[in-house]
């Protein structure tokens, strides 16, 4: 995953300025977070743009970091078939979202954000069928939360 | 009983969560007008257990035999995922000798699950004996498998910084017997369906998926592929050593399910070249990286030195420690991309590990693929993506 990453940032930079709130890179895997008021605007220049053309999204997964403000954090992975790189985007966005769905975009945002919704609780607003995938429909918790313990006796 | 659609004249079909057809624990709701598909809702989730949630409060080592009951089919493959993203997080490379085994492994796995794909989806369009043809080679594999890890479902075979025990000469002969063998198996599987009418007029048309459709579904692997996108990660971004072997990526051009069944048969094929390569040029050398704080020391140097008797105990049981960082590394299983993103905040385990999961992916398309066509053509579908729960639901 070698090379392109610092440019895209670089370029979502330009494009965006202020809107990318933060960046960093780790073992040359570069990351952005953006404004999740942009969420979908973003996801959209990155998918259309004709160099970027990230045309794939691979993941849409949350971090939850309780001690930080706001807590949730939304990542995406997006995958360019023409220059053939991965690009990871977040948001860090409050404790329920909410955070606009990327499913006009990509029908894959569907069941990853179905996920994401099950496992934290964080709301995508425009999905179309925002139900709970994994765990069991009268489920009240939200198991990836880090207050959930692992067991509970 | 649900409904997905408001049409009072139709009818609502429950397939699964146990049937022989879904390969696993998968409900399907159907709803039909007559006998065509008028909608498809997947129900998925029977099988969650919760692994990522058990990642961030196991050790890095002690996740390993998790990744073997993501995909029970390839358990080998999810080994070797999860360990290279962990090497990759730490920094580190295994020897030479390991990434030739890890290989061997990989297209071992992969010939493994599709031998099992094409018993099992042949056997639900009514081709029995296809199923003991291919078991019959799987079992062949199991043993081979077996002899390596000491298992043949739960091999647990890889660590991180190497795997668990060296492959022997004699185990080495006995992979080449089974690669000399296979191409000959192959062309008797191709005999009984490639060009069997049955087997065309149940599978070609069937659902179809164009690759903008798979693309923007997220679908990798071989249902990619037969949608005519050449997007193999062991050519996309080589791990282990891919970038050196000589093999072709099969892609399709109708992307239905007959297409789906081209590309797994020269799959194989390929797989089986691979192994060929491996075989000849695997060399001599360690297995494991020479780091006693990431991989346990030799039982020799542990029970003559003080310090490395240290660095044993504290592996066994505290486990080694991760930089601070976040890493997503993604192999081509049989399935298609298997992803781990991991979030370290430095310590013993995962701040957070997400399972890019292939199967997961790949089964959201399934209502795209059903959606108009006939009701028994539903079961070839689920066939042709290959889904295996364990690893949609992890």
């Amino acid at each position: 995953m070698a090379g392109q990453g610092e440019e895209a940032v670089g370029r979502l930079k330009a494009q965006f300025g202020d809107a990318v709130v933060a960046a960093g890179a780790f073992r040359d895997q570069h990351w952005a977070v953006v404004a999740p008021a942009q969420w979908l605007t973003i996801a959209r220049w990155l998918r259309d743009d004709a160099w970027a053309a990230y045309n794939v999204l691979l993941d849409v997964t949350g971090v939850h970091w309780p001690d930080r403000t706001p807590p949730m954090e939304v990542v995406a992975h997006l995958y360019s078939l023409t220059r053939n790189d991965v690009l990871r985007i977040k948001a860090r966005v409050a404790d329920r979202g909410p955070i606009a769905s990327l499913t006009p975009l990509w029908q894959s945002a569907d069941w990853n954000e179905r996920e994401t919704f099950d496992m934290f609780g964080i709301v995508f607003e425009g999905h179309p069928d925002l139900r709970r995938i994994l765990m069991n429909e009268d489920y009240t918790d939200y198991p990836l939360r880090k207050e959930l313990p692992l067991f509970r006796g | 009983m649900e409904t997905i659609t408001e049409r009072p004249d139709t009818l609502t079909i429950n397939m699964g969560p146990s049937h022989p057809a879904t390969h696993g624990v998968l409900r399907v709701v159907l709803e039909l007008d007559g006998e065509t598909v008028v909608a498809c809702r997947p129900d998925i989730g029977y099988l969650h257990r919760g692994m990522e949630k058990i990642a961030e409060n196991r050790t890095y080592l002690q996740f390993i035999p998790y990744t073997d009951r993501m995909d029970y089919l390839s358990p080998l493959a999810a080994n070797v995922g999860f360990a290279l993203a962990v090497e990759e997080l730490l920094g580190i490379r295994v020897p030479p000798r390991c990434e030739f085994i890890r290989v061997i492994c990989c297209e071992l796995a992969r010939i493994g699950s599709h031998l099992v794909w094409l018993g099992t989806s042949a056997l639900d369009l009514g081709a029995a004996t296809m199923f003991f043809h291919t078991f019959k080679d799987r079992e062949w594999h199991y043993d081979l498998i077996e002899d390596l890890t000491g298992a043949r479902l739960t091999t647990s075979y890889t660590r991180v910084g190497g795997v668990a025990y060296d492959a022997t000469p004699d185990w080495l002969k006995r992979v080449r017997e089974f690669v000399d063998a296979m191409p000959n198996r192959i062309d008797d599987y191709e005999a009984l369906l490639t060009k069997n009418t049955i087997w065309l007029k149940r599978t070609q048309g069937i659902g179809r998926l164009s690759a903008a459709d798979a693309l923007s579904w997220g679908v990798t692997g071989p249902v990619l592929r037969a949608s005519g996108v050449s997007y193999d990660l062991r050519k996309a971004r080589p791990y282990s050593g891919y970038e050196n072997y000589q093999f072709e990526v099969p892609v399709g051009t109708e992307g239905d399910v007959y297409d789906r069944y081209l590309v797994r048969i020269e799959e194989m094929r390929q797989s089986v070249k691979i192994l060929d390569q491996a075989l000849k040029n695997i060399p001599d050398g360690p297995v494991n990286v020479d780091d006693p704080k990431i991989f346990l020391p030799s039982k020799k140097r542990v029970l003559t030195s003080m310090e490395e008797l240290i660095h044993q105990f504290m592996i066994v049981t505290e486990g080694f420690t991760c930089p601070e960082g976040e890493i997503y590394v993604a192999t081509e299983v049989p399935k298609g991309e298997l992803g781990f993103y991991i979030v370290s905040e430095g310590g013993k385990s995962p701040y957070r590990c997400r399972i890019r999961s292939s199967a997961f992916n790949n089964l959201s398309s399934l209502a795209r693929q059903c959606v108009g066509e006939l009701v028994a053509d539903v079961v070839a579908c689920i066939g042709s993506i290959d889904p295996v729960m364990g690893e949609v639901d992890r």
